[in-house]
């Protein structure tokens, strides 16, 4: 039995409403218990900031990013981060890493812990390529991982939408998860992948689908509606249409507003919204083009039934990558870059494109300050998750510099004082000066996560969660982060030491450690009769033999693609 | 008897996996709705000769052995090279090619797949220019209009066409056959293109014009295309981009005509961007035919590892990736390597001269389940499970589309996933000594 003490921490676990008071944590078995025999190892924090591991609870960190990978062979080489970009070289612990926006699966997993990192939400599993999700989450060490699975452009889900069947939609998805070994329901751009298989697009919420005959609105409706009936952990994860385009905050806001109808059955959000910067756009054209922030932070300010992540953007080079494929269609079209596209059939799509964000940009410099005005102007910080929609806005080894950014007006006014003028007056940043203290920062990093995905064992120190710490080279009443940067960013780079289930895998910033993570999925048949479930199969078999290309027996992910699975089950109460 | 159904062939890139195998005493009886290509491999597990035993080369002669001894030489070999050249990996599964590669990282060699006499090319053009793709089953639903480009399906992938192009029955294309039209365009007649409503004979060597002539119709700079491009009449480009235009859904299907013939990776870029064109007006997509049944996976799994699809030189022992410079043709014809580990390919048969000279000079380990050209020059030859009927694992759809491979018998060879961990342990045994 392996025990372990951190003496002398200065805990900030908002969870359990601790700020940065000085504490012991006693570790047993992965596990934070009360305390521990006087044989435990001892480290000593000497009164360093001290949190939960970190999760990210949208990332690509799996699946598509690979194409990422493939079209930027000179990403790998790219080294801005010194430390946790470029190419470096094997030690007696760790592989050989590449990349800076698409790193390779060992890199993710070193640089993701040295950032204090332990759990990963991937943000798109395509359900006919989830074996390739699941080999590579098993070849990122150390963290964890779960994958939110795509239904929103899915045949089966509209068909059961159009035809007004509730139950058998729940069931096709509680299958879905298990055939995917998926973590929840994500639905990207509602209606707009299957109009990408002809090449078009939605543009609104009451759109119709072609051949389908259902609007997105009714989509989006009928998924949350069974991701409730199948009282899933996390609500529907949605990726709004209209992302990029000026003017689609009031998609956005209608988005937001069709959800609150919507009757939970777990205590958490109706409606988690991806990396809502990029649906915050004002003005109708790219020469109007202005922040929404106001309009979508005074309804959110009033709501109490969403969440939202930010999907900061980073000044520099960042591959995009969504199942959104007539956005990146655009995109590509737009910045002259190259494009990659993946449909998949009876699903969803994909594609990735290059872009790089430069604050000589107008738009640019305002999406840069739309990410921060949200997590800024939203009152309470339990709505908000941190995320760059990594590698979408920038690279997760720039969270430091985008933490320094929410601590520091100062900091946040030198880059302004930079940026074209025409941006400056289309932002409301400039007049924005609450700073962030560290346990707002654990808010957004650890503490909304653990609730808005129900992962009550992670995200906190409390006894009987994950031995999942990191220790940061700070004490909390000697710095002043909205002055000293650099000092900040330094810290959250690399940790003093990050605990992964009660094994010191970082210390003083170098990987000494690299266990094997493990892959959460959630199995909700236990939410769907057998009668429904029968009926349900007899339509699922039917697309499988005239329809794709795999047979069903090939399409289910076998547990050898799961060595280290927990299983999360739900059930009707 | 037993009767294993849904089985993944492990040939082509076409990755069927609607086979039924009948298994009597661990010999494989019947095997339904393969082709000839899929069946002869699957047959020819139990009815072709194989590797019987690991061998050693002494005094010249390939002298039987027992698999330690082989894994202790092979080891000896890795452990004493500065230059190992590690090749092939395009048929045998995605968990074998994932061990090949932290063999390579840890003996600092170069490793390569078959792409770099095949696809290779492809893999550049993603780099120039991205990968307008999709899933074949979006073919098969959704495609009025199907290239075959420099390919030829009939004998190469011969269920191609009726699993996912040609005659696949789909959701919006319930009539076939008649649901669509096929084009080809290629240097020759071929069983495909007889087959064709519109086959174009490129002149050898011109696809690039071609594709370039075809795009500049598309983006209504038709004035500028003369009477003639690439042995093609004007009057045929403009009907070929017609085609293109008002498909609903067009799919161009590309093989080695174009990756391997003059212009090499240029063509792909120049399909990319035709399509990148084309998207504005209707929506077209493109597939490489890819011909070992993994060596997609080959370029996932050590994408995703090392951040390179191949050619992935680990001598500076951090991964750099020079294709033409680090690709497994351009080390041997520089006569660089020292030791070679060669499995599931046989470059033996397939490389210039001038490489195999190279490689005939060194110290060669084979892994393979039969003897081929490359057994003629190896020093250690270790015997292999078949991937896909004696041993499970990964494989990737030319789509992309990752399957798990059946065992479908029994076999005491080992597979070679079981072979390189062995390698893996011998090697830092013998390291750690020294």
């Amino acid at each position: 039995m392996s025990e372990l003490i951190i003496k002398n921490a200065a805990v900030c676990d908002p969870i359990n409403g601790i700020n940065c008071e000085k504490m012991d944590l006693a570790v047993k078995d992965g596990k934070i218990v009360e305390n521990v025999s006087s044989g435990a190892d001892v480290i000593d924090a000497g009164g360093r900031l001290t949190m939960a591991g970190a999760i990210d609870g949208h990332t690509h960190c799996a699946g598509k990013i690979n194409l990422g990978r493939l079209m930027s062979p000179h990403d790998m080489r790219m080294n801005p981060v010194p430390g946790l970009s470029g190419l470096q070289e094997p030690t007696p612990y760790t592989r050989a890493q590449s990349g800076y926006n698409t790193p390779n699966t060992f890199a993710l997993g070193y640089r993701y812990s040295k950032l204090g990192y332990t759990t990963l939400s991937e943000a798109a599993i395509s359900m006919l390529s989830a074996r390739h999700t699941h080999e590579e989450f098993e070849s990122i060490p150390i963290l964890d991982k779960w994958g939110l699975t795509l239904f929103g452009n899915n045949w089966h889900v509209m068909n059961y939408v159009r035809d007004e069947q509730p139950e058998k939609l729940a069931a096709y998805i509680a299958w879905g998860l298990k055939a995917s070994r998926g973590f929840g329901v994500k639905v990207v751009n509602p209606g707009g992948g299957e109009a990408w298989g002809w090449g078009k697009n939605v543009t609104s919420l009451d759109d119709v689908v072609a051949d389908f005959d259902v609007t997105p609105r009714q989509i989006l409706m009928g998924l949350a509606e069974a991701n409730e009936a199948l009282r899933l952990p996390h609500s529907i994860h949605v990726h709004c249409n209209n992302l990029g385009k000026p003017g689609n905050y009031e998609t956005t806001l209608e988005t937001m507003k069709l959800m609150e109808g919507v009757k939970t059955t777990r205590d958490r959000q109706a409606l988690h919204l991806a990396h809502l910067q990029f649906h915050s756009y004002g003005g109708n054209s790219w020469r109007e083009f202005e922040s929404a922030t106001p309009q979508i932070t005074d309804y959110i300010n009033g709501a109490d039934h969403l969440t939202f992540d930010m999907g900061q953007v980073i000044f520099g080079p960042a591959m995009t990558m969504t199942a959104d494929g007539p956005l990146e269609y655009s995109n590509a079209r737009m910045l002259h870059a190259k494009w990659s596209n993946k449909d998949v059939e009876l699903e969803d799509g994909a594609g990735v494109v290059p872009i790089e964000y430069s604050p000589k940009s107008f738009v640019n410099a305002v999406q840069w300050a739309i990410g921060l005005e949200l997590a800024l102007m939203v009152e309470d910080p339990w709505k908000v998750m941190f995320t760059t929609d990594s590698p979408n806005g920038g690279s997760f080894v720039n969270y430091p510099e985008a933490f320094a950014l929410l601590m520091s007006a100062k900091k946040r006014q030198q880059i302004i004082e930079s940026l074209p003028n025409l941006a400056v007056d289309r932002m409301v940043l400039p007049g924005i000066d609450r700073e962030l203290d560290f346990y707002e920062l654990a808010v957004m990093t650890r503490g909304i996560q653990s609730k808005m995905f129900s992962m009550n064992n992670i995200g906190h120190l409390g006894v009987g969660a994950d031995a999942d710490i990191a220790v940061y080279d700070i004490i909390p009443d000697q710095i002043d982060p909205g002055t000293e940067h650099e000092k900040l960013k330094k810290a959250f780079s690399a940790t003093s030491c990050t605990i992964k289930s009660g094994n010191v895998v970082v210390r003083d910033g170098e990987i000494v450690a690299t266990p094997a993570g493990r892959t959460y999925w959630v199995n909700a048949s236990g939410c769907v009769s057998n009668d429904v479930n029968e009926a349900a199969m007899k339509d699922i078999k039917n697309n499988f033999r005239r329809y794709y290309t795999v047979g069903i027996a090939n399409y289910m992910v076998e547990d050898e693609y799961l060595p280290h699975p927990v299983e999360i089950t739900t059930e009707v109460n | 008897m037993k009767v294993i159904t849904d089985v993944v062939c492990p040939f082509c890139g076409s990755l069927c996996d609607d086979l039924t195998v009948k298994v009597e005493d661990n010999v494989i009886t019947d095997i339904q709705r393969a082709c000839i290509l899929g069946h002869n491999k699957i047959a020819g597990v139990c009815l072709h000769e194989r590797i019987e035993s690991p061998m050693i080369r002494k005094d010249g002669e390939l002298v039987e052995v027992t698999y330690e001894e082989a894994i202790e030489k092979a080891a000896d070999i890795l452990a004493n090279s500065k230059r190992t050249l590690s090749y092939g990996w395009a048929s045998t599964s995605c968990e074998a090619v994932s061990k090949a590669i932290q063999l390579a990282e840890e003996t600092g060699s170069l490793i390569d797949s078959t792409a770099n006499v095949c696809h290779g090319p492809t893999v550049l053009a993603v780099h120039e220019k991205g990968s307008p793709a999709a899933s074949l089953g979006q073919v098969k639903n959704r495609a009025d209009l199907v290239v075959f480009w420099g390919c030829n399906p009939v004998h190469a992938h011969p269920r191609h066409m009726s699993r996912y192009s040609t005659y696949a029955r789909g959701f919006f294309t319930k009539k076939g056959r008649k649901a669509r039209n096929i084009a080809v365009v290629d240097v020759r007649e071929t069983d495909t293109s007889k087959l064709a409503d519109k086959y174009v004979q490129v002149d050898p060597g011109c696809d690039y014009m071609l594709l370039n002539a075809i795009r500049s119709v598309i983006n209504e700079n038709e004035d500028v295309i003369p009477a003639q491009v690439a042995g093609i009449p004007k009057e045929e480009i403009i009907e070929l981009a017609t085609m293109l235009k008002e498909a609903r859904f067009s799919c161009i299907f590309y093989g080695m005509g174009t990756t391997q013939s003059r212009s090499k990776y240029k063509n792909g870029d120049a399909v990319s961007s035709l399509l990148y064109d084309l998207n504005q007006y209707s929506k077209s997509v493109m597939i490489p035919m890819r011909g070992h049944y993994n060596v997609t996976g080959f370029g996932q799994v050590a994408n995703w590892e090392t951040g390179y699809p191949n050619a992935i030189d680990f001598n500076r022992r951090l991964a750099y990736y020079n294709p033409g410079e680090t690709g497994a043709s351009d080390v041997l014809l520089r006569g660089e390597v020292d030791s070679a580990i060669i499995a599931a390919a046989d470059p033996g048969a397939h490389f210039a001269q001038e490489a195999v000279r190279c490689l005939a000079k060194v110290p060669m380990i084979q892994i393979d389940p039969y003897h081929n050209a490359t057994t003629e020059l190896a020093d250690v030859v270790i015997p292999a499970a078949v991937v896909g009927v004696e041993t499970e694992g990964t494989a990737y759809r030319m789509d992309s589309i990752p399957l798990r491979m059946k065992k479908l018998i029994d076999t005491t060879f080992k597979s070679d996933e079981e072979i390189v961990t062995d390698l893996i342990e011998k090697v830092r045994e013998i390291k750690g000594g020294a």
